[in-house]
């Protein structure tokens, strides 16, 4: 009965409850789809690389290398030469690995040459493979693979021609020397996504007209260019796989102190981790402004609770009246809050849900971010109990003032 | 039913603490079981004051203030309030009820707080329907929010609401002033009916001295009560 009662009191003020509510609805929903975000972005930015040992390049920062080699972004400072990549490639400990050059572009996207073996050491999200959409691998000099994202946006299919531009953001471009697509890769949610893969060898044959990045007059035919030896004088960096795990950092050991030229090794798990601690300055940043709006829904609240009081000293004093002990007012007062909290907190969830259904198609396109939709883990239920013994006692305050008012009033209010 | 007083003040002496206001003092006043009374008190000459002391929700600093037999001042705070729940039937003037809910929760609220009452009251739900008509009032109200109802049909559900599970003692505050002289008379009527029926008995506290005729007993408060204006 008597929560029947503070949800009639509630309902009877339907409109400044129902505001307070959807403010705390709101901030809940803010705050859980900010977590969403952020874990869903830790999990995804972690898978993107996975069972690759070692992640090789010129020497500068292992964050920076970790950006160009995997993620694409930002540019290598400089190259490594064929030589050392062969070096490494002799190493008793390697047990395979994958050479990526990088510098060219198609559209908004970047063109990575590499080996056929990639398609078997790319692993991502835990040891998957990548997959084909359509179409199949690297055959023709002229071959391309290109991501799922490529694909869609901008509606390629099998066998239709590609012109690469030499650099990024170039209006060059080697359109003596068209590609074909030869497969569409199943959609990873990783940054391959948004790549065109070419042979290694096609990168060479692409850039034999050109010295020393200008195109020079002569054009030279494809078959002639089909007979010549391509192998490159240096690549943007390699993917490494040993044979044994131990003997990862005596590799990795080696390639930092190879003596003919700067090179740097990195472990992609610990480049991931000291890439996601910058990362996580803002993840705390946003943590925090989300929680801060939580707190200010349940200022907001108290607020109506404490305005509502002068016009609800008649109802307390009727209370009062009946037997109810000053303690029974704080208890209402305290179950209201709590109530509104958790209609707040349930709405909060509902909302979430609704706006992960609705943006889920949209964020995965524009950030390659994938946010799972799953039933409240744990760590939000436990969310939302904070937010609801937070709301209880914020109310504490204006249920006190309450309580002493109708110890002062007694049942005898005029009004 | 008990055979104690249902009401008796002793000698007894009392000022707000802390402000300016009254000293009220009430050399001896009691009610005998079932009687009714009427007190005539012009507004500001203390009644307020009478009826917190007598419902306990303020202990006097001397006398005794007893309600069917038990020293309120010997009762804690909370053993008080719900010695108020289990004994005395209030009515106010205006304002009775709770205006979201439902006419028969109105009721029945008392007997949320006194367990005694409650078991005094038997089924609740159909006591608070046989209360409610027999004050005259329709039994598809017993579900409406007591908010919409008129004020004499609000008045009238604060009579069931003071009866159920028959207190000794009703005490009423001008709970006729907020309605005309017509309603006023069959109001009067239903009321002593039902607090006879209960066997209650009834403090009316009232400024209008046409009322007098149906009582046991009609009292001037300056009679029994004598109020020192003190400061601060």
């Amino acid at each position: 009965m008597i929560l029947r009662l503070v949800l009639g009191s509630l309902t009877a003020r339907a409109l400044t409850v129902g505001m307070t509510i959807l403010s705390i609805a709101l901030s809940v929903a803010l705050f859980l789809g900010v977590e969403k975000v952020r874990t869903g972005a830790r999990a995804s930015f972690a898978d993107t690389i996975s069972d690759t040992d070692l992640i090789v390049g010129a020497r500068s920062g292992s964050v920076q290398l970790l950006l160009y080699s995997v993620f694409r972004i930002g540019n290598a400072t400089n190259n490594v030469t064929w030589q050392s990549y062969q070096d490494i490639a002799a190493r008793d400990e390697v047990d395979w690995i994958v050479p990526m050059s990088l510098g060219d572009s198609h559209k908004q996207f970047r063109v990575m040459g590499t080996t056929p073996e990639f398609f078997e050491r790319y692993k991502y999200r835990g040891g998957r493979p990548l997959a084909f959409a359509e179409g199949a691998g690297l055959g023709d000099l002229y071959d391309a693979v290109i991501g799922a994202d490529v694909a869609q946006a901008l509606g390629y299919t099998v066998d239709a021609p590609i012109v690469v531009a030499h650099g990024l953001a170039s209006f060059t471009e080697h359109d003596d020397q068209p590609f074909r697509v030869a497969g569409i890769l199943a959609k990873t949610g990783t940054p391959v996504d948004r790549t065109v893969i070419v042979g290694l060898d096609a990168i060479e044959a692409i850039h034999v007209d050109w010295k020393s990045g200008a195109k020079s007059g002569s054009v030279t035919p494809t078959e002639v260019i089909r007979q010549m030896d391509l192998e490159p004088a240096a690549i943007t960096a390699a993917l490494v796989g040993v044979k044994s795990r131990l003997q990862v950092f005596r590799l990795q050991r080696w390639i930092n102190e190879y003596p003919q030229e700067p090179l740097l090794a990195v472990l992609p798990g610990v480049a991931l981790q000291e890439l996601w601690q910058i990362v996580g300055v803002a993840e705390t940043a946003l943590i925090g402004v989300s929680g801060m709006v939580v707190v200010t829904a349940l200022i907001g609240m108290m607020a109506m609770i404490f305005s509502s009081l002068n016009e609800r000293r008649r109802e307390m004093a009727i209370w009062r009246a009946m037997g109810a002990r000053p303690g029974v007012i704080l208890g209402l007062l305290v179950a209201e809050a709590a109530c509104m909290a958790a209609i707040g907190a349930v709405l909060g969830v509902a909302l979430l849900y609704g706006a992960l259904w609705l943006a889920r198609p949209f964020v995965d396109q524009a950030f390659g971010l994938w946010l799972p939709i799953e039933p409240p883990s744990l760590q939000e239920l436990r969310v939302l109990l904070a937010v609801i013994g937070a709301a209880a006692l914020a109310s504490l305050l204006p249920a006190l003032r309450a309580y002493r008012l109708s110890l002062a009033d007694g049942m005898m209010v005029k009004i | 039913m008990t055979t104690n007083a249902p009401l008796v003040l002793d000698r007894v002496g009392f000022r707000w603490p802390g402000r300016a206001g009254f000293r009220l003092t009430v050399p001896d006043f009691a009610m005998r079981p079932q009687e009714s009374v009427l007190l005539l008190g012009e507004s500001g000459s203390g009644k307020s004051t009478l009826l917190s002391l007598i419902c306990g929700i303020v202990v006097p600093q001397q006398g005794v203030v007893r309600v069917d037999g038990t020293d309120l001042a010997s009762l804690r705070a909370g053993a008080r309030d719900r010695f108020r729940a289990e004994r005395i039937g209030v009515i106010f003037q205006q304002f009775n009820l709770l205006p979201y809910a439902s006419v028969e929760d109105n009721v029945r609220l008392p007997l949320r707080f006194a367990p005694d009452r409650r078991g005094r009251a038997g089924d609740a739900g159909a006591e608070a329907e046989r209360l409610c008509l027999a004050l005259g009032l329709a039994p598809e109200l017993m579900s409406a929010p007591a908010g919409r109802l008129s004020v004499g049909q609000q008045q009238r559900v604060a009579v069931a609401r003071a009866l159920i599970g028959q207190p000794p003692l009703i005490v009423a505050d001008e709970p006729t002033s907020a309605l005309d002289a017509r309603t006023q008379d069959a109001f009067l009527g239903l009321l002593f009916d039902q607090v006879r029926a209960a066997g209650s008995a009834l403090l009316m506290v009232s400024h209008d001295d046409r009322l007098g005729a149906r009582f046991d007993r009609v009292l001037r408060l300056e009679d029994i009560a004598q109020t020192q204006r003190v400061a601060a």
